[in-house]
């Protein structure tokens, strides 16, 4: 692959939605993409930004509250562009508080509701608990998804998603059932850092895939990382995979 | 205070002062004849039989209790707080066993106190972990307290950054005579507004010195403008080799320091401001700066050992600004490094935190060692950030072993998380005098 081949991606509210090392989605997919011969372009959009015009890939993190209640009405005013690109399967990857905020709403323990912009259909109650703590979510597409939770919202499918994957330990999604995340299209929806996609490639390479599949119609090679690495990346991966399964709750 | 009175008489208010001391010492003993070593448990026992053995006693100090809370820092602060009273003529007692939990102080209290319940000291500095502390303060109302930082640390126990910054309010709200205010951080900048009856001190970074400094929120925005900070008392000025330039209350005084670090020497501005807050005119300030100049750093922060001939230096991370603050703090060349993350407890459990870190400084010469029971989430950060490693062990024993033989004469530097801190240093003892903790 000779001639650069840029994949646009977005990161929402880099500013007030990073809180749990959302940063390391980001730099994640960088290498990999770059591992494979793209150009990967990192855009950064913030409250009252120009959205950029070339979006191939859409990630977001979790916020305090406060941070939430800065975006939210941003969000809503961007919504239209955002259920567009996922309309034409754009992959986007929203963490905890922009996972519920990608919802239709989110009760606060107040007895208000806060409009979320309904790419997932899903719906998001505060409560009192904190979910704390390692999980571990199997996945048929992905397979064990390996993360950590902390959050006091409770979020409740609807018929309009499939679950990311089901908890064997933890909580994921809600107390009640044993949905971890959502899934519409190319949109996946996670309450699980760590950060995700460090320890869980096969979701970072999907995303890959389907925005190098939208963009170039190119279906990328399993291999990768420069030939030669002392320790490959599959390996300590691999490792690192196997101590956090390990690890208490 | 209501929640004193409320408490029913118990049986150790019965048994009165003596009766507790007595028996946090019988406690002290067997749990020392046990080897379990846990230095709260005889505080728990006097906790439970008398509660308000604490108020009782910290109440009937002359100069009262000042509280060091906040994210990092606080034990090097504390320190140099104490120190700095110390020089100044007090008798100072102070919870230096590293428990920073209200039986903690407890437990510190009957390893002093007389038995009729008297502490032989003008004034007590108690460092306090910000959950603890808010319940402290409803007990024991601290005439001072000094309030450093807010940082992303501890999620998994607090929640949220903003919890802590309420927990600091309240340690403020509930100071009876003054609160200092780190003016850099906006979370607790912004406690001065619900304050109305204390005086309030900043101490602060000269505008150059900001970006040395990065809040979390910087981290990813850049420093904030700074057009609304309030004048501070204490400001550090520049960073000089093996010390620093301060202004106090606008005259100019450079200083060498004993402890290590860029984040040591903003601690001891902290700690600067809240003695000068606490003395007010009587205090004497060429005694002040030369008892500054000889604060040893406290236990693993900044601790400079000397192992087989060469020098080895623990930092203490356990939280993205301070594993930045510690990189940014040493020159990364010329020296032999190791990372050691462990998750348990007291390191916090979330493995995010790595990922908010930049090792970009660690690339030109690489990492030799990596270990701790995340050590290949430690060194999956690396590969992604492009800095090359020799080696992962996880085992702490056998990663220090290899990684002193594999750099043999060479100046070493280990960046530590706290548990993995408590086992090298125990390790370390193998090879140096290591202060007992």
């Amino acid at each position: 692959m000779a001639a650069t081949k840029p994949i646009h991606v977005l990161q929402l509210y880099p500013r007030d939605m990073n809180i749990y090392g959302d940063f390391g989605n980001a730099l994640v997919l960088q290498r990999r993409l770059q591992w494979r011969g793209y150009e990967p372009v990192l855009h950064s959009y913030d409250p009252e930004d120009q959205f950029p015009e070339q979006v191939d890939l859409i990630i977001g993190g979790g916020g305090q509250d406060s941070g939430q209640d800065k975006i939210q009405a941003d969000l809503l005013r961007i919504g239209e562009k955002l259920h567009a690109l996922a309309d034409t399967n754009t992959p986007m990857l929203m963490i905890c508080g922009l996972y519920q905020l990608f919802g239709h709403s989110f009760r606060t323990r107040e007895g208000r509701d806060i409009r979320g912009v309904g790419i997932l259909d899903v719906t998001t109650e505060g409560t009192d608990t904190r979910l704390i703590g390692n999980v571990v979510a199997e996945s048929k597409e992905f397979g064990e998804i390996l993360g950590y939770e902390n959050h006091s919202g409770q979020t409740y499918l609807g018929s309009g998603v499939q679950p990311l994957a089901r908890v064997t330990k933890g909580e994921g999604n809600n107390t009640q059932d044993s949905h971890e995340g959502a899934r519409f299209k190319n949109v996946i929806g996670s309450y699980l850092h760590g950060s995700l996609l460090p320890k869980n490639p096969a979701i970072a390479d999907f995303l890959i895939s389907a925005a190098v599949q939208n963009r170039y119609q190119e279906t990328i090679l399993p291999a990768i990382e420069p030939a030669g690495a002392a320790q490959p990346v599959e390996e300590l991966t691999r490792r690192a995979r196997a101590t956090a399964t390990r690890r208490p709750r | 205070m209501s929640r004193l009175s409320a408490t029913p008489r118990s049986f150790g208010a019965a048994l009165g002062s003596i009766g507790s001391v007595l028996l946090g010492r019988t406690a002290r003993t067997v749990s020392k004849l046990r080897g379990s070593g846990g230095s709260a448990f005889p505080g728990l026992v006097v906790e439970k039989v008398d509660p308000t053995f604490l108020a009782r006693t910290l109440h009937r100090l002359p100069r009262g209790v000042i509280v060091v809370s906040g994210t990092n820092g606080k034990t090097t602060t504390t320190k140099m707080v104490v120190e700095l009273l110390q020089g100044q003529g007090l008798k100072v007692f102070t919870n230096r066993s590293g428990s920073n939990f209200t039986r903690g102080v407890v437990a510190s209290i009957l390893g002093e106190v007389r038995l009729n319940g008297k502490l032989a000291a003008d004034i007590a500095v108690l460092e306090l972990d910000e959950a603890h502390a808010v319940h402290f303060v409803k007990a024991v109302r601290p005439h001072h307290s000094l309030l450093l930082n807010v940082m992303r640390d501890q999620l998994d126990r607090f929640g949220e950054i903003d919890t802590t910054a309420g927990m600091l309010r309240t340690i403020a709200e509930h100071t009876t005579e003054g609160v200092v205010l780190n003016r850099e951080d906006p979370r607790v900048r912004a406690i001065a507004h619900s304050l109305k009856t204390q005086e309030v001190d900043y101490f602060g970074l000269s505008q150059s010195l900001r970006s040395h400094f990065p809040s979390d929120d910087d981290f990813h925005s850049g420093p904030a403008a700074a057009d609304d900070h309030p004048d501070a008392d204490v400001v550090l000025e520049e960073l000089t080799d093996g010390g620093g330039r301060f202004t106090l209350d606008g005259e100019s005084v450079e200083t060498s320091l004993t402890v290590n670090g860029a984040y040591n020497t903003f601690n001891a501005a902290a700690a600067l401001a809240v003695v000068r807050q606490t003395l007010g005119d009587t205090v004497d300030s060429p005694a002040l700066i030369k008892s500054l100049s000889k604060v040893s750093p406290a236990f693993g922060r900044g601790e400079s050992l000397t192992v087989q001939g060469r020098s080895l230096d623990l930092v203490l991370v356990k939280n993205p600004s301070g594993f930045r603050l510690g990189l940014s703090s040493f020159a990364p060349t010329g020296v032999a490094t190791m990372i050691a993350i462990n998750d348990n407890y007291a390191d916090g459990r979330d493995m995010s935190w790595l990922w908010d870190v930049e090792f970009d400084s660690l690339a030109a010469e690489g990492v030799r060692m990596i270990s701790g029971v995340r050590a290949y989430d430690m060194a999956l950060r690396l590969k992604y950030d492009a800095v090359e490693f020799d080696a992962v062990e996880p085992d702490l024993r056998l990663a220090l072993t290899q990684f002193l033989a594999a750099n043999p004469g060479q100046p070493a530097r280990i960046f530590c998380t706290y548990t993995a801190m408590l086992s090298l240093r125990k390790f370390l003892g193998a090879y140096t005098e290591v202060e007992a903790f």
